[in-house]
């Protein structure tokens, strides 16, 4: 498991009050976490300030499950 | 009688009338209040009379570059932002059918397109801590209507709609966002009116007076405390029973 894997697991755990074990891969925020649209709008601010980058609203858009935003911030910060 | 220890304020149009009172009243409750308003020498007044530091931030309202910045500012001189008052606002009086597009332009520029750009500035920060509270000053304009006043009335209807929307969107993250509709209050315009027009306007208020800026800020007062954490999408009128709505 890389590191920012296991940063954005930490938020979104934190955020929706989910179990870790729940936040998989292919796990959509708002199908299978939980999430409403102001979740999905907070953690994209929380994975902005974690790693000191900014996330413009149509990549915002595309992060839908707990991959693509691992896969966008592991791009995002190499 | 209801305690603002500790909160943060934003107060536009700080420089006159109702902004000042509401101002005094938010700090008389505990809360440190940054006065924004274009008049940088009645903004100093209104910080001596309130009588502690209060950040004063100048700011055209019509200049959407400086109201991007008037949040920033305030957030960094007090160290974060708890309530918005969006209460500056302005006229330009015309007849509909002679109404120059500028005068609309204006008119909504500064009392609706200024209070969105402001209300969306402070989300993320009420969003992280989880408390906020946005308070728009509307006009029983907004809720009438008035001959001669298209742009105000839409400005101020469009004020009372949109903080409506805001309130659904953000209050599971104990952020409320209501408006204020005053109907006729005291000030240097209405010292104004003679006895003819005084008594015309009396006439359509039960209250039989004018009210008073203390009487609306108080109201804000009462918004912006924990007292009223379940009110939100509301619009409190504030007009001696002129329009009972």
């Amino acid at each position: 498991m890389s590191d920012v894997a296991d940063r954005v697991r930490k938020i979104v755990v934190e955020h929706l009050n989910v179990d870790a074990e729940k936040v998989t891969e292919k796990a959509s925020f708002i199908d299978d976490l939980g999430a409403d649209s102001l979740d999905q709008v907070e953690l994209v601010m929380a994975f902005e300030e974690e790693f000191s980058v900014e996330i413009p609203d149509d990549a915002a858009e595309s992060i839908q499950t707990f991959g693509d935003a691992v896969a966008f911030l592991t791009k995002a910060t190499s | 009688m209801f305690d603002l220890t500790g909160k943060r304020a934003l107060v536009t149009g700080a420089s006159g009338g109702i902004g000042r009172e509401i101002a005094k009243a938010l700090a008389a409750a505990g809360a440190t209040v940054a006065l924004s308003g274009t008049r940088v020498g009645a903004l100093e007044d209104t910080a001596k009379e309130i009588g502690e530091d209060c950040p004063i931030l100048p700011c055209n309202l019509s200049k959407l570059d400086d109201v991007d910045k008037l949040v920033p500012s305030a957030e960094a001189a007090m160290g974060g932002l708890d309530i918005l008052v969006n209460n500056a606002g302005m006229t330009r009086d015309n007849l509909f059918m002679r109404m120059k597009d500028e005068e609309w332009d204006e008119v909504i520029a500064v009392n609706l397109t200024a209070a969105f750009h402001l209300n969306r500035a402070v989300l993320r920060g009420m969003m992280k801590q989880r408390w906020g509270r946005i308070i728009g000053i509307s006009s029983v304009v907004g809720v009438m209507g008035n001959p001669g006043q298209g742009n105000y009335a839409a400005s101020k209807a469009g004020l009372i709609g949109m903080n409506k929307a805001l309130a659904h969107e953000v209050a599971s993250r104990n952020i409320t966002v209501n408006s204020i509709a005053p109907g006729f209050i005291a000030s240097a315009m209405t010292d104004e009116l003679n006895d003819k027009q005084r008594e015309t306007i009396l006439s359509t208020i039960p209250a039989n007076r004018l009210g008073t800026a203390q009487e609306v800020a108080a109201c804000a007062v009462f918004l912006a405390s924990d007292a009223a954490a379940y009110i939100t999408g509301h619009t409190l009128n504030v007009n001696g029973g002129m329009a009972m709505i």
